[in-house]
């Protein structure tokens, strides 16, 4: 597999280079049948018997290319993950990719081969692709959209809906290692044990799912972090989260970036966790099951769903000292602070 | 409007240094903590050492907090 | 799962019991103020309020340097923004502040060169990069974060980086507590003092509170415990009768504080008449840029501003001064929230304000 030097316009023009593109550099990186025919559209087998479900996504992280992962790996592995969360079994993604004129022709081999590699760990074919190149000054690099096509086997159903009080929230590994890591790059911190937690999750999910536990719903924290998804779930479900300070798993170097810039683990990316909605009754299953998973070795049960009352804060963290403070949502970005 | 940390001084030239706090290493100017040492801690701000941290003092600290975590375990 | 003992609640249990048992003998409810707004964010963030006892009053005074921030410097610095050629660098808490028109976070997405940096340094290596552009910095802060600046213009200085500047807006806190403590409408019988300011002033700079208005202080850290600490120092103190400065912090704070960093913070920078948001000009409790460096000062470079513009209805000023809480002010959750802030206050994380919409507005609600 081998890419051009650099992005030319004309990579992006349907003609000659771009053909050589296809041929020379995704075609060997996604290696399936259905992306060999080059035809205009993928058209696939029989899908599975289920419910079919599709999700799109856009990425334009900064860097594109990180400890643990680069902007190829994410946009699989981020697609694969909404499809996992909402109980789907991941089958077909397309992806593509806004390229900026210039862009150099290393950094987008290393996005294919993120891609590529994500896709066989995620166990999902790439059936369709397109390339656009923008001018010089008009994009960012790199940028990748991606839609991902699969199937809710029949009898599954996975939904914020069917949150009861009493449930517990477990959560698959340590939080916020992507989001510190892109930070920490961003504002020159050093860390080598800090890395993307970038994976694709649909295996995890199924092990978890094949445990038998009652699994009400999974949630993939990313932008917005923890704090953001407890939100979304306490609003559909009409119930109030009730997260256990000291039980959140925390990389200490994700402590580290977070003290030093003034900001909360709660409010970073993660992009290859789960976190899970289980009925009380289930929750050892639950825990056992995820831990079993190499994905979530280091799985914590963090917290519990309480009734919500009328004009009371919807989610809220016992914190470590005893005292308890409701969690509100970020106002736009996160910014560095120094005070 | 005071966020600052303690951070462990690994590097350190007379004006330049390297901190690290939990794994997380950063390059601050160390021109205010002229007498602090590689595996002192430093108190970092905005990327500057503005002052070391008293090793008896914060040891004396400690000891108090932990006089007081014990008092609750007797209870 | 970090087991800080400065976070054990063992610890924190034991220290809130004792501050209980001596908040016990208080005779009347005592009202203690924090001046710095990591105390702010501090108290919030461990959900402390809630566990102080029933005759311990805490309350927020100017402790934000984004809060009493004058509109009129966010103005200046948006007019600096929108010239060609110039790179404004902030610390990341100003972004989202209102001016007389829009924030610079607004002004960026309008296509102003505005770059968040953690460190002063990092916008003079960028001046460095880039000698085409002029660098202005957006030096704000109090007495912690004037040595970063001073020592980044010492720097700029001595490697010869000419189109590195700052716009002048560092506070200093001495004078506006003096003011605090003098205002009829305010009963502050003890300060919980800035931790970090004294790790560069030194404890000594607050004795005025006990020789001038027989008012305590207590010097703390921003842990919980620390703060704990620093609230069961200032009871036993009001219980005894007795006004002293102590200090918790004893780990980081000394008397007299970085002499190095004052001396270098003076060679730059003398003390001016400034402006506080709620307050008026404050005198003496600013620091300029000394004249043999207009070359680093942006207030010199002409531009047009237009006249501040107070938001109708606002009552930063008096959240700011600690005469009332956020909710009494009218734009409270009714237009002025964290994401459509109409008064600095709301806009920083730790504005009064902000903090008390983050974590205390439940409180009333859920009858707490």
């Amino acid at each position: 597999m081998k890419g051009p030097d650099r992005v030319l316009l004309a990579h992006g023009g349907g003609g000659h280079l771009t053909r050589r593109l296809v041929e020379e550099l995704f075609l060997p990186a996604f290696q399936n049948p259905h992306l060999a025919t080059l035809t205009d559209a993928a058209v696939l087998p029989e899908m599975p018997p289920g419910r079919p479900a599709l999700s799109t996504d856009a990425f334009v992280v900064d860097p594109p290319i990180f400890s643990g992962g680069d902007l190829g790996c994410l946009s699989i592995c981020g697609t694969v993950n909404d499809l996992a969360m909402s109980g789907a079994r991941p089958l077909w993604l397309t992806w593509a990719l806004i390229l900026e004129e210039g862009a150099d022709g290393d950094l987008l081999e290393t996005c294919v081969r993120g891609a590529a590699r994500a896709a066989e760990d995620a166990g999902v074919k790439v059936v369709a692709g397109d390339t656009k190149v923008v001018p010089r000054g008009k994009g960012d690099g790199l940028f990748a959209v991606t839609a991902g096509l699969g199937v809710v086997p029949p009898g599954r159903d996975v939904s914020d809906t069917h949150i009861e009080t009493g449930d517990v929230i477990l959560v698959s590994g340590p939080i916020g290692d992507h989001g510190a890591t892109v930070l920490a790059h961003r504002h020159d911190l050093l860390a080598p044990g800090l890395r993307s937690d970038c994976a694709p999750l649909a295996g995890l999910v199924e092990t978890l799912l094949d445990s038998g536990a009652a699994v009400r719903a999974l949630h993939d924290p990313t932008r917005g972090g923890v704090v953001t998804v407890c939100h979304e779930v306490a609003g559909r479900s009409g119930a109030k989260v009730v997260l256990e300070e000291k039980a959140l798993p925390v990389r200490r170097e994700v402590t580290g970036v977070c003290d030093l810039l003034g900001l909360d683990p709660l409010a970073l990316a993660c992009e290859g966790r789960a976190l899970a909605w289980v009925a009380a009754d289930d929750a050892d299953r639950a825990f056992n099951a995820m831990r079993s998973h190499p994905l979530g070795a280091e799985s914590e049960i963090i917290g519990h769903m309480e009734t919500a009352v009328a004009g009371a804060p919807p989610v809220v963290m016992k914190t470590r000292v005893g005292g308890e403070r409701p969690l509100d949502l970020l106002s736009g970005l996160d910014l560095p602070r120094i005070c | 409007m005071c966020l600052a940390i303690p951070m462990v001084l690994v590097e350190r030239n007379e004006f330049e240094g390297v901190a690290e706090i939990d794994g997380v290493q950063r390059r601050i100017s160390v021109m205010y903590v002229p007498e602090a040492e590689v595996g002192d801690y430093v108190l970092v701000h905005a990327g500057f050492a503005i002052g070391q941290v008293d090793a008896d003092e914060a040891a004396k600290t400690l000891e108090l907090l932990r006089e007081y975590s014990d008092s609750m375990v007797e209870l | 799962m970090s087991t800080s003992p400065f976070k054990d609640p063992a610890a924190m249990a034991a220290i809130l019991d004792e501050l209980r048992d001596e908040a016990e003998k208080l005779e009347r409810r005592v009202t203690l103020m924090e001046v710095c707004g990591t105390h702010t964010h501090s108290v919030a963030g461990a959900g402390l309020r809630r566990l102080m006892p029933e005759k311990v009053r805490l309350i927020s005074g100017p402790g934000c340097p984004v809060c009493v921030t004058p509109v009129d410097y966010l103005d200046r610095a948006l007019a600096l923004a929108v010239l060609p050629g110039n790179v404004i660098c902030t610390f990341g808490d100003l972004m989202r502040v209102p001016s007389s028109s829009v924030s610079l976070e607004h002004a960026r997405a309008e296509g102003a060169r505005v770059e968040v940096v953690y460190s002063p340094r990092d916008a003079l290596d960028m001046a460095r990069a880039n000698p085409d552009q002029q660098v202005i910095f957006l030096a704000v802060g109090f007495e912690t974060t004037v040595p970063t600046i001073a020592g980044t213009l010492a720097e700029a200085e001595a490697d010869g980086v000419p189109n590195f500047l700052i716009l002048p807006g560092n506070k200093t806190m001495p004078q506006v507590m003096r003011v605090l403590v003098d205002d009829p409408d305010l009963d502050v019988d003890g300060f919980l003092l800035p931790g970090h300011v004294s790790v560069i002033t030194g404890w000594q700079l607050f004795e005025f509170l006990i020789e001038d208005f027989d008012v305590s202080g207590v010097v703390a850290g921003f842990l919980p415990t620390d703060v704990a600490q620093g609230v069961l120092a200032l009871v036993r103190q009001a219980v005894e009768g007795k006004a002293e400065i102590g200090n918790v912090y004893g780990r980081v704070v000394t008397a007299a504080g970085n002499t190095r960093a004052r001396e270098l913070v003076d060679r730059f920078f003398e003390p001016s008449d400034e402006v506080w948001r709620g307050f008026g000009t404050v005198p003496g409790s600013g620091l300029g840029l000394r004249p043999e460096f207009d070359h680093r000062n942006a207030t010199l470079i002409e531009v047009t501003v237009p006249p501040p513009a107070e938001p109708v209805g606002c009552r930063c000023g008096d959240v700011l001064r600690g005469v009332i809480d956020p909710p009494e002010c009218p734009l409270f959750d009714a237009g002025c929230d964290p994401d459509t802030a109409i008064g600095a206050c709301m806009v920083s994380s730790e504005g009064t304000c902000a903090a008390w919409y983050r974590h205390e507005r439940w409180a009333e609600g859920a009858g707490l």
